[in-house]
């Protein structure tokens, strides 16, 4: 526990003196609060067109729903593009510059370095989607929404995330190329992204085994704000994947030298 | 302290280390000397855990370094060849993590950070990025990092490399007097290095050792055969049975080139026998072209050792 504190440490110190801290920040927000906008703008240009034909009659419309919805989806996208960068460095980096010899030479064990690390890219992924939320304010200065739906979302924006940075770990430990580790997690991800685009041609239980696969379908329910086991089981068993894939690519080090 | 049995390390089939035995015990230092590409990296780190050895044990302090791996690695400090350094932080903060990651106690830290900055002489440098030292400087914060956790035993992979005249000196009298309370194997491949600070000399070649003596015995070794070249005009059978025979000359190899035989006396230590072969030679009645001292220096063992095969 304690190593897995200092190496969590050492990281967040690291992402915060290098640029790439901010720059995924800067662009994460201003991604968010350009789409956050967008969306919102679109919807205020909908009820106006449908008051000005229908008068008070008309349908209502939950905006905060449909505008988290919406955004959500395309949030989704977004992290499947800048979560590559936070997990390029952390063993590629390591054994790039030797310092993976220094880790394994110490009574840190593998585990607890690969602990200490994806908790610090995970750290990272929620102070993301804080800082997403915080964007979201002037919906509850202006409008009294229901949270709990939108809590859903960011629970599974926060899932995806930790399984795509288990499998953005695995990768890392597998070369010293940052910019490959960073190829290969982006290919990976969006490979399980699209996964679903085959399941229309199949039929049956491949069909359905396709789509199980699928990163993003089981993102669907949380961003309609339903929380169901089943996903959180799929994420939690995606991570653990990636997690244990990274602990075995680390041991198998050892014997490659 | 440090046992090691029969080790040997195998890439592919191709043999990196073969079957290398040597002991340490406590508080000495060993030179571990060789050419690039002889196997010296890799004892090391078969030592430091980083990698199991092919066959062989490997014990430090007791611990086999493959079964108990963390009891070794509690003991150890290790400076691998290109010192790993975060070049983003402070050499206070990095020194400070390596402590924290090698166990030492909040409480303690502090001291033992600090130490260890005084022994590598950091202290103007201590707030400093370690991406912007100069080679001396980085070479010296992975030295600092190996003492931090204060060790047992110590493994630096050619720690003076990369220093300037000054920096060697006061890094060679640093880990000689890290010796007292530390035992030490250090590899390299300068020699006066190893005459310099070691107790005790491994030479390594093509993964075999092929000498292990104390500086002094391997000077003996190579000094003790005192060289004597001598050109003479007469037929280099006869030369060297005369030679031979005189008192003090251990061999004589003689060759013949026309009229002229070069021969090549080795002596016994000490025993200066230049003028008795030139009156020996004069005495004979043949010509005296030339007659001169050789000394063989570490270089010259070092590079005899390793060429034989």
């Amino acid at each position: 526990m304690h190593n897995i504190l200092a190496i969590w440490q050492r990281e967040m110190k690291s992402y915060f003196v290098s640029p790439i801290a901010y720059v995924v920040l800067t662009v994460f927000l201003f991604l968010f609060g350009l789409f956050f906008f967008g969306n919102l703008a679109e919807v205020v240009q909908y009820t106006t067109m449908m008051q000005a034909q229908f008068g008070q009659s008309g349908q209502p419309i939950d905006v905060p729903a449909y505008v988290i919805q919406q955004l959500m989806r395309t949030t989704s996208l977004i992290l499947l593009f800048l979560i590559p960068m936070l997990t390029m460095g952390l063993f590629s980096e390591e054994k790039k510059r030797g310092t993976i010899e220094l880790l394994l030479t110490t009574p840190v064990g593998n585990f607890q370095a690969l602990m200490g690390k994806y908790l610090a890219s995970l750290t990272f992924l929620v102070i993301l989607l804080a800082a997403g939320a915080v964007t979201l304010s002037p919906l509850f200065i202006y409008g009294q929404p229901d949270w709990k739906p939108m809590l859903a979302a960011f629970l599974g924006m926060l899932l995806y995330g930790a399984a795509l940075l288990a499998l953005g770990l695995f990768v890392s430990t597998l070369t010293e190329n940052q910019i490959v580790a960073v190829v290969i997690t982006f290919g990976l991800g969006l490979m399980l992204w699209l996964v679903s685009v085959f399941a229309s041609s199949a039929t049956g239980a491949t069909r359905d085994v396709i789509n199980y696969l699928s990163v993003i379908s089981h993102l669907d329910d949380f961003i309609k704000g339903v929380i169901d086991t089943s996903h959180i089981i799929y994420y939690l068993t995606f991570a653990f994947v990636g997690l244990f894939l990274a602990y075995r690519s680390l041991e198998s080090m050892r014997w490659k030298g | 302290m440090i046992e090691v049995e029969h080790v040997s390390k195998a890439y592919g089939g191709r043999k990196v280390v073969d079957d290398i035995s040597f002991r340490v015990k406590k508080g000495e230092i060993l030179g571990f000397l060789g050419p690039n590409g002889a196997g010296k990296t890799t004892t090391m780190r078969i030592l430091t855990c980083y990698m199991p050895a092919t066959e062989g044990t490997a014990r430090i302090a007791g611990h086999d370094v493959f079964e108990e791996s963390l009891e070794v690695r509690r003991r150890i400090g290790y400076l691998p060849e290109n010192p790993p350094l975060y070049p983003e932080m402070t050499v206070d903060s990095y020194l400070n993590f390596v402590a924290r990651i090698k166990g030492v106690r909040s409480n303690a830290r502090k001291a033992r950070v600090g130490d260890a900055i005084e022994k590598c002489n950091l202290g103007d440098v201590r707030r400093r990025i370690i991406g912007r030292l100069s080679k001396g400087y980085k070479q010296r914060v992975g030295l600092a990092q190996a003492i931090v956790g204060n060790p047992e035993v110590l493994i630096l992979d050619e720690p003076t490399i990369g220093l300037d005249p000054r920096q060697i000196h006061e890094v060679r009298s640093l880990i000689k007097g890290l010796g007292e309370a530390h035992t030490v194997i250090l590899s390299t491949h300068i020699l006066p290095e190893v005459s310099m600070t070691c107790s005790r000399v491994v030479i390594i070649n093509n993964g075999k050792v092929v000498a292990q003596d104390t500086p002094e015995g391997l000077a003996h070794q190579m000094k003790g055969a005192e060289r004597i070249s001598l050109t003479v005009e007469a037929p280099a059978a006869a030369v060297r049975e005369k030679i031979l025979a005189i008192d003090g000359v251990l061999d004589v190899h003689a060759e013949e080139k026309g009229e002229v035989s070069t021969c090549s006396v080795e002596c016994r230590l000490g025993s200066d026998l230049r003028r008795i072969l030139a009156r020996q030679i004069v005495d004979e009645g043949w010509g005296l072209l030339e007659l001169r001292a050789v000394s063989m220096s570490l270089e010259d063992v070092f590079i005899n050792l390793i060429t034989q095969e």
